[in-house]
């Protein structure tokens, strides 16, 4: 029965994987942006929720909590003064300037928090498990897959259910129709930046307790996330579920069979569903 | 109400309009009439926002807009239903018709139920995606989309364009209907013997310049021959 384990522990991992690439899918589904600072906005926003942790003697989601909408305003100003600016018919200014953004994140943490290994301690959460029958369950990595699968959930609903979604849809269509009906293009970019930079907290909660973090490690999630919202189909918040869960179940039957074989293994199931599906699993009728 | 005084656009190098003037009174239908490329598309884009000029160029109740970006000239009651209909296809019918009055909802007789009445055909497709509707349907509901924000002046860009006859005739049976309301309509039309049947004044257009302007009745057929297709014509 030990594959039911792996499984089970793939599919967990492939979670964390979809936290780490939902913003990407969202920003990239509405204003085709490549953001190559994904993965360094994910370390910034642990090092955010840690200093609430440390500074203010909070419980890990609480602090999350406080930490969300001071994100969402990052993330707003960001898309307002910067991205906006670049945004346009050449796709090369923004992969530029997000580059450039990945690599200031990368140093002015450095120089802040310095190349040391953090945690963001959760006491007996760490250790909290749950038995499934033949399987026993991490309690963070059980609520690190339920949150995914809530916020790709809430999310859907807002694109779908929500008049801020049918702008965000209408402004993905046709920015320029968009504006005659009243809607700024660019308010709605900002809107969305800043909603991402949500789920970029909810990453960071997560990676910030399973695991040590420090400030080099962004790229390396970025990548993960990038797999997964590539092979799920640009612009398909479930289908970046199910691509995270992919790589997740990858990696970990490779660990299984040879523990160095893990990373690899995720990267060779991205290249794997590429060849077969150059498009993802569920790709968006238009892009 | 809505004036343009000397309005000029061009597309880089190439002059598309040279100084355009033209005046929308409140309530009144308005016939912009030119050959293909005669420059009304871009005329209706330069007054919607799509095309940015300097101020003065576009008054709306006396204040200049033409600096201004689309969303805030919508926002002030222009409302466009732009050539080739330019549907959301990621929305339904429904929610085409919901986004055109979700910004700007003016106080006004124009509302889902509304629109439904007018065209009932989209009731019946309310739940099918923009893009499965007959262009008829489709253009139908880039009408009610301009609608449902009770403009006080709607411009349409060739509403007429790649339908068949009767549906046209359907299309233009809802002007009277969107008339009673008050608002002025401005209508881009290449089928001249429609755009003199149902406007109040005409504006000829040809290579960017007004070549003529005036009330149906008024002008004769060889000074619309003229202004539409050139002195040599
Ligand atoms: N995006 C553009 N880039 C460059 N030139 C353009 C652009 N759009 C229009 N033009 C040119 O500007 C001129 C006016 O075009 P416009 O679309 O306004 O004409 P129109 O009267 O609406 O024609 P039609 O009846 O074909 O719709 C034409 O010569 C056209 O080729
Ligand atoms: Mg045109």
């Amino acid at each position: 029965m030990i594959w039911v384990n792996t499984v089970v522990q793939g599919l967990m991992l492939g979670g964390l994987y979809a936290l780490f690439a939902t913003g990407l899918s969202l920003v990239f589904g509405i204003m085709r942006l490549v953001n190559l600072a994904h993965g360094d906005l994910i370390v910034f926003a642990a090092f955010a929720i840690l200093v609430i942790v440390e500074v203010l003697g909070l419980d890990p989601f609480v602090s999350a909590l406080l930490a969300a909408p001071l994100l969402f305003a990052a993330g707003w100003a960001l898309q307002r003064l910067v991205l906006n600016r670049v945004l346009g018919r050449d796709i090369l200014p923004p992969l530029l300037v997000t580059f450039g953004l990945s690599v200031a994140l990368q140093n002015g943490m450095l120089e802040v928090f310095s190349a040391d290994s953090r945690r963001i301690r959760s006491g007996a959460l760490e250790s909290a498990s749950v038995a499934l029958g033949p399987v026993t369950l991490g309690m963070l990595p059980l609520l690190t897959f339920a949150s995914a699968v809530a916020a790709i959930f809430l999310l859907n609903r807002i694109f779908y259910a929500t008049a801020l979604g049918r702008a965000f849809r209408a402004t993905s269509d046709d920015p320029v129709t968009a504006s005659l009906m009243g809607i700024n293009p660019r308010s709605v970019f900002a809107i969305a930046t800043g909603l991402a930079m949500v789920t970029v907290t909810l990453a960071a909660l997560y990676l910030g307790m399973r695991a040590n973090f420090d400030p080099s490690i962004g790229p390396a999630r970025l990548i993960y996330a990038f797999e997964a919202v590539i092979i799920g189909g640009l612009g398909s918040l479930w289908g970046t579920l199910a691509g995270g869960i992919i790589i997740g179940l990858a990696q970990t039957a490779g660990a299984a069979v040879n523990p160095e074989w893990q990373i690899l293994a995720g990267h060779l199931a991205f290249l794997v569903v590429l060849l077969v599906r150059p498009r993802g699993l569920f790709p968006r009728a238009f892009d | 109400m809505l004036q343009t005084q000397g309005l000029t656009a061009s597309y880089g190098q190439f002059k598309a309009l040279f100084g355009i003037d033209i005046r929308v009174d409140a309530g009144e239908c308005v016939a912009i009439i030119g050959a293909n490329g005669a420059g009304k598309t871009t005329l209706m884009r330069a007054i919607a926002g799509v095309l940015r000029n300097a101020p003065e160029m576009i008054l709306h109740r006396g204040e200049p807009i033409g600096d201004m970006a689309a969303d805030r000239v919508m926002r002030r009651g222009i409302a466009m239903v732009p050539e080739g209909r330019r549907l959301f296809p990621s929305l339904t019918v429904e929610e085409n018709l919901l986004i055109g009055g979700q910004v700007r909802r003016a106080a006004g007789p124009w509302d889902l139920a509304a629109v439904h009445r007018l065209f009932p055909i989209l009731k019946e497709r309310r739940s099918n995606p923009a893009t499965a509707l007959s262009g008829g349907q489709q253009q139908m509901v880039a009408i009610g989309r301009a609608l449902m924000s009770n403009p006080e002046v709607l411009l349409c860009d060739e509403i007429s364009l790649g339908l068949a006859p009767v549906v046209i005739r359907d299309i233009y049976a809802a002007l009277p209907a969107i008339r009673a309301t008050g608002a002025a309509v401005v209508l881009v039309e290449q089928d001249i013997a429609r755009a003199l049947a149902v406007a109040d004044r005409v504006y000829c257009l040809m290579e960017g310049r007004v070549t003529l302007e005036g009330r149906p009745r008024e002008l004769t057929r060889e000074a619309i021959h003229a202004a539409y297709f050139g002195a040599l014509a």
